[in-house]
């Protein structure tokens, strides 16, 4: 059904069109870029980017539809763009984790129950509502990953990244997440425990993780400016600033 | 179902490519349809809307492979609009609404579901207790579940109750079988368990969050 569907939504009438011009003005681009030094990969780029996919244009006709039945506003969308591009991301979530390195009782509650901890911060919300937050040590490291899916916790991080969502994180983080560990330059003991969270329900989680040896007189500011996306994953550590900019 | 999408465990598919300083959406597009699937399910209220993740595990494997992340949601969501009626093929080719087709009704909002939330506010008594040994059913439902391959026929242990939670399985057309609120708990199998030898070390364990109808006890 899915399929068909999906089959003739790639063949309209409208979009052929639109797309058929669209490659005319490609075409020129690439004649002009054949003109220009081939190094020049950033201005064929530029060209390229210009032209509006297949799959832009089919978008936009959707919204238009949408739009003109009354059934969305533009600006309730934009809103929600603006939100995840510049207000929800894993800033939220290192906010959350320097606050737990800084505070044992804090912390206490966190690993207990996070949902309401996460809360007292001001996050929380659609794919936020069941929190669960778990603690990398010398002994145990955490990863998260969703084989069926994407579920990620939106509030604290934001939305996730590509390689996130991809198959080769689905398919590999849970029989050999070592391995991929290994290649995010993650390299551990034989003696550290790997649990890995696949967040097949309705929890989404959060790892908390270890905090740095040389941090002890930051602020809990300072200490949310080293927390990275990827450490709270669980595919990196977190480290200090001096040995910062190692791709962590 | 076992779909393309159930990929837990699953060898050939490369390595993991993470992108520095990715973008949040890459274009704007992936923007306006992460945006609109957002806003747009308060249509389906009252309608065939069906369970997005059902919508999206039924596009063919190959397709599913080949699209991107956003493509998959765009295609969900137009298959959901037109199987709805809420929008037609004449309108999605002409890129505009149709003048002679009455505006879409909003239905209200069903008053016995708390906002979308599968949390259920209901007395079930648990079956299973943390520290149980428990065994996963063998279900190959067609419909779609949260119940991935690889946890199949095997053995765990209860480590979390998380409460209850309407179940989200659906039938083979991606209706949902009831709400039937239920247990949801946290099972530790250990990697020696699901992998074998593969799995590199015997301190290993993945976590998988598991609805009570998936689970026997051990």
């Amino acid at each position: 059904m899915a399929k068909s569907k999906e089959g003739s939504v790639g063949r309209r009438k409208f979009l052929t069109n639109a797309a058929a011009t669209a490659a005319a003005i490609a075409g020129q681009g690439q004649v002009a870029d054949a003109q220009q030094t081939a190094s020049d990969e950033d201005e064929q780029e530029h060209e390229h980017q210009t032209v509006p996919s297949d799959i832009a244009l089919r978008v936009k006709a959707l919204e238009t539809v949408l739009v003109e039945k009354e059934m969305v506003d533009p600006a309730e969308l934009d809103e929600v763009v603006d939100t995840y591009e510049n207000k929800v991301g894993p800033r939220n979530g290192a906010r959350v984790v320097a606050r737990a390195w800084v505070d044992s009782g804090y912390k206490e509650r966190l690993l207990a129950d996070a949902t309401e901890p996460i809360a007292e911060l001001g996050y929380g919300g659609a794919q936020g509502e069941y929190m669960v937050v778990v603690e990398n040590t010398p002994t145990v490291h955490n990863l998260v990953v969703c084989t069926l899916c994407s579920c990620y916790p939106w509030p604290t991080l934001g939305l996730p990244p590509v390689w996130y969502k991809s198959a080769p994180y689905r398919s590999r983080a849970v029989i050999e997440p070592r391995g991929v560990l290994r290649e995010f330059g993650v390299e551990l003991d034989d003696d550290v425990e790997v649990r890995v969270w696949d967040s097949t329900a309705e929890i989404r989680y959060l790892v908390l993780p270890e905090r740095p040896a040389g941090t002890e007189n930051m602020t809990e500011a300072e200490l949310a400016e080293i927390v990275t996306r990827d450490s709270m994953i669980g595919v990196a550590q977190v480290t200090p600033p001096a040995a910062a900019g190692g791709g962590a | 179902m076992n779909g393309i999408h159930d990929m837990g465990g699953m060898d050939g598919m490369g390595p993991v490519e993470p992108e520095p300083n990715e973008p949040v959406f890459h274009e704007p597009w992936e923007g306006r349809v992460y945006a609109l699937a957002r806003r747009m399910g308060r249509w389906g209220r009252g309608r065939n809307w069906g369970s997005g993740r059902f919508g999206q595990e039924s596009i063919a494997p190959a397709e599913y492979l080949r699209m991107s992340y956003y493509e998959r949601w765009f295609t969900n969501l137009v298959n959901r609009l037109l199987r709805t009626d809420l929008v037609t093929e004449e309108e999605l080719d002409s890129g505009n609404a149709d003048p002679d087709r009455p505006r879409p009704t909003l239905f209200p909002e069903l008053t016995d579901v708390s906002g979308g939330s599968a949390r259920r506010d209901v007395d079930v008594s648990p079956r299973f207790r943390a520290e149980q040994r428990v065994h996963v059913r063998n279900l190959h439902p067609r419909g779609h579940t949260r119940l991935p391959r690889y946890t199949r026929g095997k053995h765990g242990t209860v480590i979390r109750d998380h409460g209850i939670f309407a179940l989200q399985d659906t039938d083979e057309n991606g209706q949902r079988l009831g709400d039937n609120p239920q247990h949801v708990y946290t099972v530790r199998f250990t990697a020696r368990e699901l992998w074998g030898e593969r799995a590199a070390s015997e301190r290993d364990a993945v976590y998988v969050e598991m609805w009570e109808d998936y689970l026997d006890p051990a």
